[in-house]
């Protein structure tokens, strides 16, 4: 890997870093597209839970890992929303560009000796 | 606080369509991706290796913003059209889907039984989509950061609108409730054409970016260029 890739790269990966560590913080709190559409016709609770209707989203389940200490982009334990956002966000940061990354370098292409 | 707990990607929860359907799209998706691995061998070399694994982490950054679409309604990219302009068809889907498995298993966003449902809509469908456009586009528009830009923006409403649609297929197959899929595909596409509006400009900002500052790194431009390449061949033989 070349140097100008190399510095090209951490310009990259800072800028998605900020995104996610910073910029998150101030993202829209409403339900998404489908979730929108899909909750169209059922009333909800302050937490968001269906409480009746007829939606698409009647019958949704919990997600089976919704206990784990980092579930729905917070880390459990810190009572900031922005800060636990944040940092759950350069964790994934993180953890994708090592495993997408470091895969496909893996699997790359090695050069034709010529 | 509120931001952070509603931080909520757009995403198929667990029973909205059933095992079954959810199940039969996790084997589609995984041969799906196979395939991808199988030709994006082909791309994969020393440049666009690492710069795959940028994309990955930029998509999965860029996912956490959500933006206002409608009063009550927000939306974020997807990635596909913006990851296939960047890294090729192939690797934009594995991309994409490496995304989605990490937000699964790790932040519990998009169901677990719904992963395969997931991949398929953004990994698989909009990345397609998205790729199909850039394709089409890019034999008539410049290949200059404007018209790549004007490429991507495009090709991103046309990938995030597919990818909603990719989801009424599955409703209409094995959702969990009876309701008018006429409204629900309607609803959807409006909706999303929306979202797609908001990915196409973020999107277009980021390979005008790229495409600037190092064009070599756009795999579209290489792909769909008019004079052959003097220093390296071309090795995809599509």
């Amino acid at each position: 890997m070349s140097r100008r890739l190399g510095w090209f790269l951490a310009g990259g990966l800072l800028l998605a870093v900020l995104l996610a560590g910073v910029v998150s913080g101030f993202a829209s709190g409403s339900p998404d597209g489908l979730d929108a559409t899909a909750r169209h016709g059922c009333t909800t609770d302050a937490q968001g839970r269906i409480t009746g209707g007829t939606c698409m989203a009647r019958h949704e389940q919990d997600h089976q890992l919704a206990g784990s200490p980092l579930a729905d982009y917070g880390i459990r334990g810190i009572g900031n929303g922005r800060l636990s956002t944040g940092l759950a966000g350069v964790l994934g940061v993180v953890v994708v560009f090592a495993l997408s990354g470091g895969t496909f370098w893996l699997v790359r292409r090695r050069k034709p000796v010529s | 606080m509120l931001t952070a707990m509603n931080v909520v990607a757009m995403h198929i929860a667990n029973g909205i369509v059933d095992a079954r359907t959810s199940a039969a799209f996790a084997v589609v998706s995984l041969v799906a991706l196979g395939f991808c691995v199988l030709r994006g061998r082909a791309d994969l070399d020393d440049r666009l290796a690492p710069m795959a694994g940028l994309v990955a982490a930029f998509i999965f950054a860029v996912q956490m913003l959500n933006f206002q679409v409608l009063p009550g309604v927000s939306g974020h990219l997807l990635g596909g059209a913006l990851a296939a302009t960047l890294v090729g068809p192939w690797v934009g889907a594995l991309c994409v889907a490496t995304v989605l498995i990490v937000q699964c298993l790790l932040f519990a966003d998009g169901g677990l039984t719904a992963l395969g449902l997931n991949v398929f809509n953004m990994a698989v469908l909009g990345t397609a989509a998205g790729y199909l456009v850039v394709a089409g586009l890019l034999r008539l528009l410049p290949r200059t950061p404007g018209g790549v830009a004007a490429t991507a923006f495009v090709a991103s409403v046309a990938g995030v609108v597919v990818a909603s649609q990719g989801f009424v297929i599955e409703y209409a197959m094995g959702g969990t409730t009876q309701l008018s899929l006429g409204t629900i595909a309607a609803t959807m596409a409006g909706v999303h054409t929306l979202i797609g509006i908001g990915e196409g400009l973020i999107a277009a900002t980021t390979v005008a970016t790229v495409a600037r500052v190092r064009p070599d790194l756009v795999y579209a431009l290489r792909r769909f260029r008019t004079q052959p390449a003097a220093a390296t061949p071309e090795a995809v033989t599509a």
